[in-house]
This record gives structure tokens, sequence and C-alpha cells, in this order.
């Protein structure tokens, strides 16, 4: 049996670990998110999973857009018919019991979707309250999140935050695949051998202030840490959790969630947005490539584990984290993606529901015969005993009650990528405007289905204040001290609306730019000043839009309408707005009307 | 049946468990709503509270669980019991009833009873999750995911304390009067307004920061999930002593007294808050009433309403889009203000 290898640990290496103590105890680590393409590297991983678990255990692939019927259960019509009493037919979820439920397209994955397997994980069972017939049945499941996302689509936080293991498969060439270290039995093995694996309180610990130090929140991290080393130490025959079970727990569960790269030595850690850390678990790290194995006994055990997640963190966290606040806005926009609209009129068919067919709602005509079909004996009895002459007996009874009508949903949001130029030039109270518009257009987007973005420039760049939201906490949050000043860099922001404005598109939401400035751009798109060239670089970044068809609105903000805006705003096919006396609500009633003009 | 964390071994996040606390003694509160980061025990803390409520009296064999000491709330077949002689009755739990989010609404409101019509050939009610949640509570976790016709089938139940169900030429009414709790994490998205205002009170709950706190949420947790049985046994006592508490807060309520002097303060705080309507003044006055009496105390004194200010009111503030500190700042300032810090 071979545990981490003398050297750097690989990825695939850990990737193969990872799918042992995954399938020695399926529902304490609870998932495994795996990001990777769709290729040999993953097959293999899955092939290597499908050999860990025992044959026993049922493996069920599911699509992101499976239906809540599929998943959840309902009345099994024909079954019903047959004996003359309801058969509930059980969902996905519960015929899984015991075993792994693969979701495909995991980054596409709605928020609805991730609640119910949520829900499932949490409590180990699916209580199933639908189509006249309940029932609470176990469901004891792992799940395996396969993650296709780019960039930064991710699947639901929700689900994200429940599984342990989050492996990224992307780096990993297909010739690595080939280290093996378990077998079926090793795994059978350490599953009867796990209840009775001791963890040390230190070791509980440990983990925990490990965890702060690498600037995890949630609280799940450890504990799920805990499952993983208990699992690993099964694994490796042992009775009490050892180091190296430890090391590799942070490895797995820690790393991947790690927000703070933890700092050498004494000096004072810069956390920005980690304000929470315990100062009193500093460490001395010594080299960054200390090997797990060899670690002296001496250390203090939160360092060890420290250690190990920080040799596993991707070099390019480190990058990333130093535009530390770009990093977090993506982390909390994962989830949002992909969030399904319901609507009357148009869209993909998700489910059906109760109803009378009016103009935007359409009979779904299979529904509504399955929905009568249960009650035909007994309204045949019924009109047998009235003897109403003029009723005379139809093969089918269909009562109001029946109709089912079909519930639509679409990815068709609106998202107003708010532009706003915070220099000097257009005055602060200006960017208090644009903050209230904001807010404005959110308290009423439950009903419009909005969400907003907000990108603020001034000096020499444009920031993403805001990735595109619907939440009023969060807005709220980001908008806290925005500050103002500076020289106008409009062609960058341009650039950085418009790039964002494609990303959202690509999301299948339609994106609308609305820029508020007063077109007197002074900072061209190098970060020079001068009034010549950042005019004319801010035409070009305006063509560019136009050029992407995306719909846009020139708000000018100068007090006297200037003709420098009119000109952008003409470049850019956008409309344009003079606002001298901009308020919240003009402003949201002008990204209203042309909003409406995109959607038709 | 899985067993359930005991209610008195969550650490921490005492706002939320004084606001359910307050549910639990007086439901007329209406609703409590739990916003908060992911992992941070909103949903076993709802659980646990089920296995703290003290027993209820009802009458024996109805479906609703109706209360024999409440006359006109009565269902119709305990009406027509109660014409024929004394009801019988029975103590039952109180229920605390799941609305999964994927449930159907024939699920929510009731319908047709599937198995006696098909094997009988009778028309008959099934209740559904509205009638169970009758005199308890109604859990929905994820509430800000649940779909529009669900959330409308809820508030007009939620509105009128009874369910109407038309079906196949059966009509039916039964008193449905419960305390809904929602759970969630409000990155998913805001929540309904109508919704939203049906909640007496708001928690925001928070992932502890203290590390010796998480520490031993993880311990506890950890010792829960490896050995259940003996955990809840440790915790009996300390549950049971709790229990004892409720019940003497219930008992004691009515007696609280509620000065002249504590509902000036009641109305200056929502004043100086500029709250919308009279239900947050309300709300506040009956969530301090219910934490003076958990107290043991006889009347309503300052410190009881600083303790629910916050979850009475924090949802109720109008946006103020040039005010960048959240609600609950806000409150916090005011009632410092008005209380002295």
């Amino acid at each position: 049996m071979t545990t981490l290898s003398d050297q750097h640990p690989s990825i695939w290496t850990n990737a193969v670990h990872a799918a042992a103590l995954f399938a020695v105890d399926m529902s304490g680590i609870a998932g495994i998110n795996l990001r990777a393409r769709s290729g040999p590297v993953r097959d293999a991983w899955l092939e290597l999973l499908r050999e860990f678990l025992p044959a026993s255990c049922p493996i069920c692939r599911v699509s992101h857009h499976l239906s809540d019927e599929r998943l959840l259960g309902g009345l099994d019509l024909a079954a019903t018919l047959r004996s003359g009493r309801p058969v509930a037919e059980r969902g996905l979820l519960v015929q899984t019991n015991g075993g792994t439920l693969i979701l495909t397209g995991a980054e596409r994955a709605s928020a609805v979707l991730a609640a119910h397997i949520g829900a499932a994980l949490d409590a180990h069972e699916v209580n199933m309250q639908r189509d006249g017939v309940c029932e609470l049945s176990s469901a004891r499941i792992g799940l395996v999140m396969l993650d296709e996302g780019i960039e930064d689509e991710n699947p639901p936080q929700a689900l994200l935050d429940r599984v342990g293991f989050h492996l990224d498969l992307d780096q990993v060439h297909w010739r690595e695949t080939v280290v093996v270290g378990f077998n079926r039995e090793s795994v059978i093995e350490a599953r009867r051998r796990l209840d009775q694996v001791d963890i040390h309180d230190d070791v509980l610990c440990a983990l925990c202030e490990a965890a702060v130090t690498l600037g995890i929140d949630s609280i799940r991290a450890p504990l799920l840490a805990i499952r993983a080393a208990r699992a690993a130490a099964a694994l490796a025959g042992q009775r009490t959790v050892r180091r190296e079970d430890v090391a590799l727990a942070a490895t797995l569960v820690l790393a991947p969630r790690g927000t703070v790269i933890p700092q050498s030595g004494a000096s004072p850690e810069t956390k920005p947005h980690t304000s929470e850390t315990d100062d009193s678990c500093s460490f001395h790290a010594d080299e960054p490539e200390a090997e797990v194995q060899s670690i002296d006994d001496d250390r203090p055990l939160s360092e060890v584990i420290v250690e190990a997640a920080r040799a596993a963190m991707p070099p390019t966290l480190l990058a990333q984290l130093q535009h530390s606040d770009a990093l977090m806005m993506r982390t909390n926009a994962a989830g949002r993606v992909g969030a399904l609209i319901s609507s009357a009129r148009r869209g993909r068919p998700a489910g059906v529901r109760r109803g009378e067919p009016r103009a935007h709602a359409r009979l779904n005509v299979v529904e509504t015969l399955r929905a009568a079909a249960p009650w035909q004996p007994l309204r045949q009895h019924e009109i047998a005993q009235s003897q109403a002459p003029a009723l005379k007996l139809r093969r089918i009874e269909v009562r109001r009650d029946d109709f089912r009508v079909t519930r639509l949903e679409h990815r068709g949001e609106t998202t107003s990528i708010f532009a706003v130029d915070a220099s000097g030039s257009s005055a602060l109270y200006r960017l208090a405007e644009a903050k209230g518009a904001v807010e404005q257009l959110l308290s009423d987007c439950y009903i419009r289905r909005d969400r907003v973005a907000l990108i603020a420039f001034r000096g020499q760049k444009a920031e993403l204040v805001l990735s595109p939201t619907r939440s009023l906490a969060r807005a709220k949050r980001s908008l806290a001290g925005l500050p103002g000043g500076g020289g106008t860099p409009l062609a960058t922001a341009i650039d950085a609306a418009a790039t964002l404005a494609v990303a959202v598109r690509r999301r299948g939401q339609s994106p609308v730019i609305v820029l508020l400035t007063d077109g007197r751009a002074n900072v061209a798109r190098d970060g020079t000043p001068g009034r010549e060239k950042a005019a004319l670089d801010a035409l070009v970044a305006a063509r560019v839009v136009r050029s992407t068809n995306i719909a846009a609105l020139v708000v000018d903000i100068s007090p006297q309408p200037h003709v420098s805006a009119q000109r952008l705003a003409a470049e850019m096919g956008a409309r344009y707005l003079p606002l001298p006396q901009a308020d919240a609500k003009n402003l949201s009633l002008a990204v209203q009307a042309v909003r409406r003009t995109e959607c038709l | 049946m899985t067993s359930i964390y005991p209610f008195s071994a969550i650490v921490g996040q005492d706002e939320m468990k004084l606001a359910l606390l307050v549910a639990a003694i007086d439901p007329s509160i209406g609703g409590v709503l739990i916003l908060g980061d992911r992992g941070s025990g909103k949903s076993t803390a709802v659980r646990a509270l089920a296995s703290l409520l003290p027993k209820i009296a009802a009458v024996a064999q109805c479906r609703f669980g109706c209360d024999p000491d409440d006359e006109p709330a009565l269902c119709d077949e305990c009406r027509d019991k109660l014409s024929k002689g004394p009801l019988k009755i029975r103590q039952i739990d109180v229920p605390v009833v799941d609305l999964p989010l994927g449930a159907t609404e024939d699920r929510v409101v009731g319908a047709l009873d599937l198995e006696r019509a098909l094997s009988q050939g009778v028309k008959a009610f099934e209740p559904g999750l509205l009638a169970r949640a009758h005199r308890g509570f109604l859990y929905i976790d994820e509430v800000n995911l649940l779909e529009d016709y669900l959330v409308d089938l809820l508030l007009d139940s939620a509105a009128s304390g009874e369910n109407v169900v038309e079906r196949e030429g059966l009509s039916l009414r039964h008193p449905s009067r419960f305390v809904l709790i929602g759970t969630g994490n409000p990155e998913e998205g805001e929540l309904r307004p109508q919704l939203l205002d049906r909640f007496g009170l708001s928690v925001e709950v928070r992932t502890p920061k203290d590390l010796s706190e998480r520490i031993e949420v993880v311990r506890r947790r950890d010792a829960f999930e490896r050995d259940s049985a003996a955990f809840v046994g440790n915790w009996r006592k300390e549950n049971t002593r709790l229990r004892r508490r409720i019940m003497a807060a219930r008992d004691a309520l009515d007696n609280i007294e509620l000065s002249d002097e504590a509902l000036k303060r009641t109305a200056q705080l929502c004043i100086s808050l500029g709250t919308d309507g009279l239900r947050g003044e309300l709300t506040l006055m009956r969530a301090a009433r219910a934490v003076a009496s958990l107290d043991g105390e006889k009347k309503v004194a300052d410190k009881h309403l600083r303790r629910v200010a916050a979850p009475a009111l924090r949802h109720r503030l109008r946006r103020n889009p040039l005010d960048d500190a959240g609600s609950t700042t806000r409150i916090e300032r005011a009632v410092a203000d008005l209380f002295g810090p």
C-alpha cells in the first residue's frame, strides 16, 4: 500500500487518495467536486472510484437539469392503477441510498437542485411530499460533482460547502493516471474499522486553528477534515489518527478552501477580509516544500496542518490573492450562476403545477390526464349513481381540479452593469446617486428579475465593485466605502464593462451597460494622462461595445449636457440620456426602458 | 430515525436561540426568520427546538389537533363532538412540520385521500402540511428558494389562520395556525417583501469568529456524530431544565406587567428608527414580554427590550440608500441613544 510519496505528492496522487477516502466514508465526507474537462483523466478517476466502491454500492449518474420529480419521487401512476392503492415512486436520491450520485454539469446546477441535494446530504433522508403521497425515506448518499466550469463558473456554493474534497484535475496529464495504491478490499476493510478510529482532542483543535489561519470561514471545513483524517487512518489500518492522516486531510479538505496564504515567520499577517483570524495562531514555517512525512514531532500540529495545506495550494492562488477583492467577489458570486427564473410565457418546461389554463399558461395534457387517472373509478361510480340522463358515460372524466399547466423557466434575466464615473470631475455626490440607483433597482428586482453589477472608475483603473447580484445584503456591503476622486479612465471603464457584459451573455442572460459619466476622459487606456488620447481611446472602446451588440445607455451626469458624452453614446450605439439632476428613481426608469427594448 | 441534536448543546448563537425560545413561549409572535452563513447551524437549531417543546393538550382523534380550550377555533368535526358531550383530551407533541422545497401544492394544503378513493370509492379529505402544522411550527429550509405559488398559499393561510380547500365538490375549512420558521442564505437572493413581513422576528447568524468557540462547535458536533445516543443522553438534564423554563414562562406570560413606561420606550425606539407600521412595535412588545417571562421576572424592563430590539425590528427598517450602515448597526445606535450604552 502506498502512502504519500516521498516527494511532493502530485495532484493525481492526491486525487487517488481522495477517491479512496471518499469510498471509505461516503456519507461523512459527503462528496467530491471534480473540476476537470471531460476526457481520459476524468474517466480514469471515475473508473478508479468505481473500483474502490463496494460492488453493491449503487452509482447513479444524473444531469443538472433533472426534474424535481425524478430527483425526489412522486406518484407511480401505472403501479397505482394496477394495484388500486397509491404507490410511491422513489426518486433518484432515495434509489441511490447507500451509493454515489454523480452530478454532471454541476457548474450549471440551479440553486433549487442544490438545495434538494444539500438537504439530503445533511439529513441523510428525503422528505417527499408530492402528488398526494408523503414518504420519509433514508438517503445516505455521497455526491460526486463533475464540474466543467471555466474561470469563475462554479457549482452552487451550497454544495461546494458541503462536499469534503475539491479536486482540480485540469493540470493532470493522462499519462500520470497510472498510480493505484488501494483496492476494493482495503476500502471494505477500512470501512469496518472506521467506527473505532479515535481522534485526539488536540488534533481536533489544531484542525480548527489551521482552518482559521487559512482564512476558511465555514465551520463545515474542519468537520469534514476530521472525517477525512479518520478515513485516512482507517485506510492505513490505524486505530488513532496520526499526523500524516491529518496532513492528508488538510491537503484535500482545507487547501482548496483557503483564502489566505499563510505568511512565514512572525511578520504581521495581511488579510484584508479575514480580520476574524485569531492572531494567537502564529506559526513558523521552515520551507514551503517541507515534507509531510518527515515532520519533526516537536512542531505544533496546527503548523504541520497549515504547512501541508499550503504546499497543496495552487501557486496561482498567490497571484489571485493579491487582488483579493476580486477573489472575494468571485467566490461570493458563485452559486448564483445559472439561477433559473420561472415565467409564465417563455422558457423551457420545468415541471407542472395545478392551475387553470389561461392566456399564458399552457395546459399540459399528459399531466392533466395523469392527474385525472386515479380518480376515474370514483367519478364513473358517481355518475352512474346520479342517474342524470344528460350525463352520458365518458371514457375519461376530466375535472377542473385535474388541470395541470406547465411551469416555464428561462435564463433571460437582465443584468444591468453600472459603470460609474467616480473621478474628481464627476463630483462625489454623483457617486451617492449611483449607489442610490443601484439599491433602487435591487429593491424592486424581485418582480423584475434584474441583477445589478457596479464598476467604479477613477484614477487609472476601473474596479468591479459589485459583481452581478440580486442580493441587497451584498450590494450594501460592496457599496459601502466606495471612494471618489482622481482622473477619468473612460476607455478602461468601457472595456471592463464590455468584458463583464460578454461574460454575462455567455451565461444566457441579457446584459445592459449603463455608463454614468460626463464623458470627459483624461486618462488613456495605458494609464497615461492627456485628454486627447484618452478621448480617442474611449471612442475606440465604445465602438467595440457597439460591435458586440450589447444594449447600452449613456447617462450624462455633467451639470450641462456635453457633446463629448453624446458622441460617446453615438459611437457605442447607446441611448443618450442627459440627466443633470439625476435621481435614483429616474435612473431606474431609464434603465428599465433600455431593458425593455433589449428584450424585444 | 436519526436522533436530533440537543438544543441546549448549541454553542453560542444566542440571538437565534432566544428568538426560537420566544416563539415557543408566545406563538402569536408570528414566526422567526433566520438568515445567515452556510453551516452556522440554522437547521440544526430549528430541528432541535422540536425535541424541547412541552406537550400540549389536544382533542383526541382530531386530525387537526384542535385545542380543547379554544372553542371558537375548533374544526367542524370537533364542534360536532362538542355538541354531543365533553371532548376527550390527550396530550400530543407540538408539531414541528418540515415543508420541503419540492413539496407539491396538494400536499401543502391537503387534497382528496387517494388511497380511500381508489380502494373504497370514497371522497375523503386528506390533511396536508398546513393541517399538520396547526398549533405548532412550520419549518421551511432555504425559504428564499420556495416557489412563488407555494408562498402565496402560505401567505393566505397565515393571514386568516385557517386553510380552505375546494376539491372535487368537497369544500372544507380547517384551522391552521402555525409559527412560520424560515431559514436561508441571503446570498441566494432576497425574500419576497410580503413573506418577509410575515415573520415576527428576523435573526442574522454568523459563523463564530472566536477560535475557542469554533473548536467547541466542532468538538460537540463530532461527539454527536460519533455516538449520538450518548451525546443526547449527556444533555438530557440540561434540555429538561430548559423545557421547564419554557413551560414556566408560558404559564407566567399573561401576568407579566407591561408598564406604560415600557410601552413608551417601545414607541420611542420605533419612532426614532422610523419603522413601518405598528407591527414592529407590537412584536417588540410581545417579544420583550416573553423574554421577561423566560427570565422569571415580573415586569418588562429596558434590558428585555434591548435583547429583542434587533430581531423584532431589523427587517422592518426602510432602506436608506445613502446610509451604508446595516440595519443591525442602525438599531444598535438607536438603542444606545435611547437606553444609554
